[in-house]
């Protein structure tokens, strides 16, 4: 199929979408004007029932907790499946870290890139560690912070060079953060059952809404999501960074 | 502005869909379907959106201020994470497309082949 052909047929085809779409878009609530059950209610007994005053927390990590595990688990599955895709072909050789490779045109960092970064690197830890930790307080939680985490070796790679990043995050660091992160989501989930409650049940002492030891299970939850996150997505910028740095093809000048 | 929202979400739907049907590097493609993703995101806060509502965090203020759908929410966030997991799968591909056979452009994949 010729490029101007396949364009045509899309744009046909786009058309009644379009049409489909509008046809159900006016079938909803006028925008802001909400209408459903739910939102109102878990808004109203949310806090008392689990004492974190996120309410996007409580129905994140608690009332649909079982959905989050495997969200979580569908990130650890697309972390593997990254490490395995760039793995290093039979006809590919390793090759100490080399920044400076023939297929590497990246210009040289300034100076300003490292100054700044190396000095953005703690800040940004420490605001990743704090969005993880206040998770079920204020917005953000596991996945929020954990990418923010994963920035900040981000930052290291920036600032310094690739043996830099390799050396404050070691690849054994980061493969047991992954796993103890997801297993952890797994063990809380365990408590519950461990207490004669449902699986993923919130059976620690729930405390008061708006302190730090509060909402039982959910600053745990987020520990272990932030820990997973954070490990998973270093990995991932690792696995890509490698393939311009590490792995030499056959025949390439190194 | 009872729709605005909406025509966004299925605005960008569609934009992402043509980015991937037309495109001729996968990188790009793979950008488009991240733009198609995001019309998710605006369709699911606007069927959550409570006119004069706040954030569901009731650190600040008390319960029972009107405030939006936590749900929604939840599942947006949910919808991010895999999108982003979805992304990093598809580069790893491209990455490797790109090894097998000398370019990103899907057009060119074919014929190199033979």
């Amino acid at each position: 199929m010729t490029p101007t052909l396949r364009r045509r047929v899309f744009l046909a085809a786009a058309v009644v979408a379009a049409a489909l779409l509008l046809w159900g878009l006016t079938g909803l609530p006028p925008f802001g004007v909400y209408e459903g059950p739910y939102g109102d209610v878990l808004n109203q007994v949310a806090v008392a029932e689990r004492k974190a005053t996120n309410v996007v927390a409580s129905v994140t990590f608690d009332y649909r907790g079982v959905d989050t595990l495997g969200e979580e688990f569908i990130l650890f599955a697309a972390v593997i499946g990254v490490a395995i895709l760039l793995r290093a072909r039979r006809d590919e050789r390793e090759e100490p870290p080399d920044e400076d490779a023939a297929d590497r045109r990246a210009p040289g960092t300034s100076n300003a890139v490292r100054v700044l970064g190396l000095a953005l690197v703690g800040p940004v830890v420490l605001f990743g560690v704090y969005v993880v930790t206040h998770g079920h307080l204020t917005p953000g939680g596991g996945f929020q912070g954990g990418v923010v985490l994963a920035t900040g070796a981000l930052l290291v790679y920036l600032s310094g060079e690739y043996v830099t990043l390799r050396r404050v995050s070691p690849e054994v660091l980061l493969d047991s953060a992954e796993s103890v992160g997801a297993a952890g989501y797994v063990l809380v989930g365990l408590l519950g059952v461990a207490a004669g409650a449902t699986f993923l049940a919130n059976v620690l002492p729930l405390g008061q809404p708006g302190a730090l030891l509060s909402a039982g299970t959910i600053p745990l939850i987020n520990l272990a999501v932030g820990l997973e996150v954070a490990g998973g997505f270093i990995l991932l910028l690792s696995e890509f960074l490698e393939q311009t740095l590490v792995i030499r093809r056959p025949g390439e000048v190194t | 502005m009872r729709l605005l929202p909406y025509l966004v979400a299925a605005w960008l739907l569609l934009v992402g869909l043509y980015g991937i049907v037309t495109s001729r590097n996968l990188v790009h493609a793979i950008t488009c379907l991240s733009v198609a993703q995001s019309s998710t995101y605006i369709l699911l806060l606007s069927v959550g959106f409570e006119r004069g509502g706040t954030a569901p965090i009731f650190l600040d203020v008390p319960v029972g201020t009107r405030a939006v759908d936590p749900v929604v929410g939840a599942l947006t966030l949910t919808d991010i994470v895999v999108g982003a997991t979805v992304s990093a799968l598809l580069l790893a591909l491209a990455v490797q497309a790109h090894k097998h056979h000398g370019t990103l452009d899907p057009e060119r994949f074919r014929s190199e082949q033979d």
